[in-house]
């Protein structure tokens, strides 16, 4: 009958899996190469650089391909494909290109992969547009030289090309990809699967959402400061499933280490912890419109009133959030930009000191003795103990006679109201990447809305002051003029008590002892060719 | 039995088309993908021209009508996250999703199935009280606790089993594998019990249930008066009576699981379609998420619809009702 084949095929089939899995005694390795498996918490978009704005993607990938610059371990732009460079004219730059650099299919490396490359990335369906905003053309002078023009005098183009990965022209040719993919028109991309870059790792085999493999470059143009062969890439969601493997050895190396289990992976004989602050600064910005979002004051916007925004300021007991919300690991923080940030001041990095009754008289001489009703918007899965600390300043506000309604929620939800304004706090963080400068809060956060400037400016926070600073800092090539211009700009921010500076949030990484060495910056990047296996 | 097939194969499709609808809609407030797919160094211009550029500044319905218009053709799109066509990266997810399930489905039967004969069988033992209170608990721990206790028992301090991934896979055509490898086999293990024990304990309560019913008719009793040993009439008489409901409910419940091996997935890393859909959340990716609904739900309604007609092939009443346009024809 058919039951009884079916049940039978079934016990067939148990007795065969159950042989089978007796029988396994471990995978062979292969062979003694040095392998350095990485476990991050998650997919990079594509193996195209430029097909997803996003820092990580372009933080792998970097393994790969290379720009005309680089940051060191500690930040500092420093030539990799252009050897030197100088500025012709104010809005002329010439690059002096490396020779002899070869991509990985044996191209030579030449003028023409940087213009077309240059063209593709700003292209208008590009992505990545918005990382060379300055562009406007290139041209070849000789094999080994380029021009590139900017709009107009623009001082932080070194900045924005370290984020600029070089293509080999004849292979995107080749396979009918010099256009950037487009998801509006449907253009699918070659280079979306498969790469050619000039980097020190070669991808070897990629499954999405699996497992991806780069072997070492031996044609690397540099000198190779690491010693491994092989990076298996494996992205794992779960932060207890990455965890378990770290402890387990199935990873070595993890960029993620989630904070609260950062003690018993420290306590873990095998493992260690790299623990620094990010980039990132976390603030509180305000709504300061005509009226509030959602509120019992319907008449006016107390939060215009620069009382109130000390008030709530004074409220934060920032150590008590530090020690609680942030387990310890964040940096507090007076200033709205971290210390590696150009632009950067240690006399502004000074808080208005935790004073819970000063608030209270604050209010009260705004005319809020009994606070009032404000919606503070947070992400359940955006910045780190995004959820703790909010909640951590939410009840400390309370504490101060205000009425905060907190409203959480994952980020794909929350950003879009944010993007609308309708809010009256938000929890906010800015790294000033990819530019490493602080011109890119200035511009984007600080700006008053206008054609290109304010973009992130939810609030209606800009100042006439202020932007004028940034208009002009934007232009000026003096290096010390323009850093002065732009601390200029964030004095007066700090002065009106614009934003809430809170802290910059902790990193941490984690690997096993088979990782001898390697170099963790703020950019929180990890840049395994720097990087030695035991 | 065409005219049944029809309004069957149509009724499909209006579920379908529902789906679609609701997907859709539900998506248009998930989030702006806009704002997640740029960095923070993009202009506002930039930002407008991508929104138009991905069809986000058209009306609902035209929206709508495109995305049904391409997805009847099979084209869901491409990605707005990676840019490779929808279609493409869920078929290439869906093996790993597929032998999951079958590994889940394959454990509830073989295990389900004689921990139910036995908790019918010998009720009053004290094992078999014990069996239907682990039961109970079995049904109420969520299966991502259930998966981190085996990871940090299995992995963690035994080091038996891998906590994550799919092991070495083989590539059959477009099928890829992991039955072929022991590191594929071991990979197996963990998330394929995770996500059975629900299963398990639904089989054998079904089976139990079953069991005791069918023990207390009367033909059992004629059974074992005829003198046959307990065994034949537990199995032969007994069991096989019960199974026509568990084939059934075990084919309604590959659904089930193909939507519930999202939790498993998201604590395994299984590289399934779950994962896939987990991701194009968080990014908002609005052509992924609606095809994994789309894919998800027609292989719910193609189960469903292929139970039916099975059993209106078997039972010739449900046929006539259904043509006699009953109301409530199933």
């Amino acid at each position: 009958m058919k039951k009884a084949g079916l049940t039978r095929k079934n016990w067939m089939l148990a007795a065969v899996a159950a042989l089978a899995l007796s029988g396994t005694g471990g995978v062979p390795d292969t062979a003694s190469a040095k392998t350095l498996k990485w476990g991050a918490a998650r997919e990079i978009a594509s193996l195209d650089p430029y097909s997803y704005g996003d820092t990580f993607t372009l933080s792998v990938l970097n393994h790969v391909y290379e720009g005309l610059v680089r940051y060191t371990g500690d930040l500092k732009i420093e030539p990799a494909l252009a050897e030197s460079w100088e500025t012709v004219s104010p809005t002329v730059w010439r690059f002096k290109l490396r020779q002899g650099v070869k991509f990985h299919n044996g191209n030579p490396f030449t003028a023409e992969d940087v213009i077309a490359s240059l063209e593709r990335v700003t292209h208008p369906d590009s992505p990545l547009k918005g990382n060379l905003p300055a562009y406007k053309s290139s041209r070849k002078i000789d094999a080994s030289t380029v021009e590139i023009e900017v709009n107009g005098p623009y001082p932080l183009l070194l900045n924005d090309l370290t984020n600029i990965f070089i293509f080999n022209k004849p292979w995107l040719e080749a396979n009918n990809a010099l256009l950037p993919t487009d998801s509006g028109k449907g253009v699918k991309g070659y280079a979306t699967d498969n790469t050619n870059g000039t980097g020190p790792f070669v991808v070897e085999s990629r499954r999405a959402d699996s497992k991806t493999v780069y072997v070492k470059n031996p044609n690397w143009w540099d000198k190779p400061q690491h010693n491994i062969d092989a990076i298996e890439f494996m992205p794992i969601a779960s932060a207890s499933t990455r965890v378990a493997a770290l402890l387990s050895g199935e990873i070595d190396f993890t960029n993620v280490a989630p904070l609260q289990d950062l003690p018993r992976l420290a306590a873990s004989p095998d493992v260690k912890v790299l623990q620094t602050n990010e980039l990132r600064t976390v603030i509180f910005a305000f709504n300061l419109k005509d009226a509030l979002f959602e509120s019992d004051v319907k008449d006016k916007n107390p939060l215009k009133d620069i009382r109130i925004r000390e008030a709530l300021y004074r409220a934060i007991d920032i150590d008590a959030v530090q020690k609680r919300a942030m387990r310890g690991l964040s940096r507090n923080t007076g200033a709205l930009i971290a210390p590696a940030i150009p632009g950067y001041e240690a006399s502004q990095d000074v808080r208005l000191p935790f004073d819970l009754d000063g608030a209270k008289k604050l209010l009260a001489a705004a005319g809020y003795p009994n606070g009032f009703n404000f919606q503070m918007n947070c992400q359940s899965d955006g910045l780190v103990n995004e959820e703790e600390f909010c909640q951590a300043v939410a009840s400390m506000w309370s504490r101060a006679g205000l009425k905060p309604n907190l409203s959480l929620g994952p980020r794909s939800q929350q950003t879009p109201k944010r993007v609308k304004g309708e809010f009256d706090v938000i929890s906010f963080g800015w790294a000033n990447e990819p530019m490493i400068d602080a011109y890119s809060i200035l511009i984007q956060v600080m700006r008053s809305k206008s054609g290109s400037g304010g973009v992130f400016n939810w609030g209606n926070w800009g100042d006439p002051r202020i932007d004028a600073l940034i208009d002009k800092a934007g232009v000026e090539l003096d290096t010390p003029k323009r850093i002065a211009m732009m601390q200029e700009a964030l004095k007066i921010a700090k002065a009106e008590h614009l934003f809430i500076p809170m802290h910059q949030q902790p990193m941490a990484w984690a690997m096993r002892n088979s990782v001898a060495q390697t170099v963790q910056a703020s950019d929180n990047k990890p840049r395994l060719w720097l990087t030695t296996l035991k | 039995m065409p005219a049944f097939l029809l309004k069957r194969l149509l009724n499909a499709a209006g579920v379908m088309l529902a789906v679609a609808f609701i997907a859709f809609l539900i998506f248009r407030f998930v989030g702006d993908p806009v704002e997640l797919m740029l960095n923070e160094q993009a202009s506002q211009a930039q930002r407008d021209e991508l929104r138009v550029r991905l069809g986000l500044d058209k009306g609902f319905v035209l929206q709508f009508a495109t995305f049904v218009g391409n997805a009847v053709r099979g084209d869901f799109g491409i990605s707005y996250r990676n840019q490779q066509e929808v279609f493409t990266l869920i078929a290439e997810r869906f093996p790993a999703t597929f032998e999951l399930v079958l590994v889940a489905t394959f454990l509830s039967l073989a295990v389900g199935i004689p921990l139910g004969v036995y908790t019918a069988i010998a009720r009053d033992t004290l094992l078999a009280k014990a069996l239907q209170f682990v039961s109970v608990l079995g049904v109420s721990l969520p299966s991502f606790a259930l998966g981190i206790l085996f990871i940090l028992t299995f992995s963690v301090t035994l080091q038996w089993l891998p906590a994550f991934g799919r092991g070495e896979t083989v590539q059959l055509g477009w099928w890829s594998t992991g039955f072929l490898t022991p590191s594929g086999r071991k990979a197996l293990i963990l998330p394929g019990v995770t996500l059975s024990l629900f299963q398990i304990t639904l089989v054998m309560r079904l089976v139990r249930a079953e069991m005791l019913e069918t023990m207390r008719t009367d033909f059992i009793r004629f059974a074992r008066a005829r003198g046959l040993t307990t065994r034949a009439v537990n199995f032969h008489h007994g069991l096989r009576n019960c199974l026509m409901p568990v084939i059934t409910v075990t084919g309604l419940q590959i659904g089930n699981l193909i939507a519930f091996a999202l939790v498993t997935e998201t604590v395994f890393q299984w590289p399934g379609m779950g994962l896939l859909f987990v991701q194009a959340v968080t990014f908002v990716d609005i052509p992924v998420m609606a095809a994994y609904l789309i894919v998800v739900s027609f292989i719910f309604v193609s189960l469903n619809t292929l139970v039916d007609l099975t059993y209106a092939w078997v039972d010739p009443r449900l046929r006539e009702d259904a043509i006699a346009g009953g109301a409530n024809a199933r």
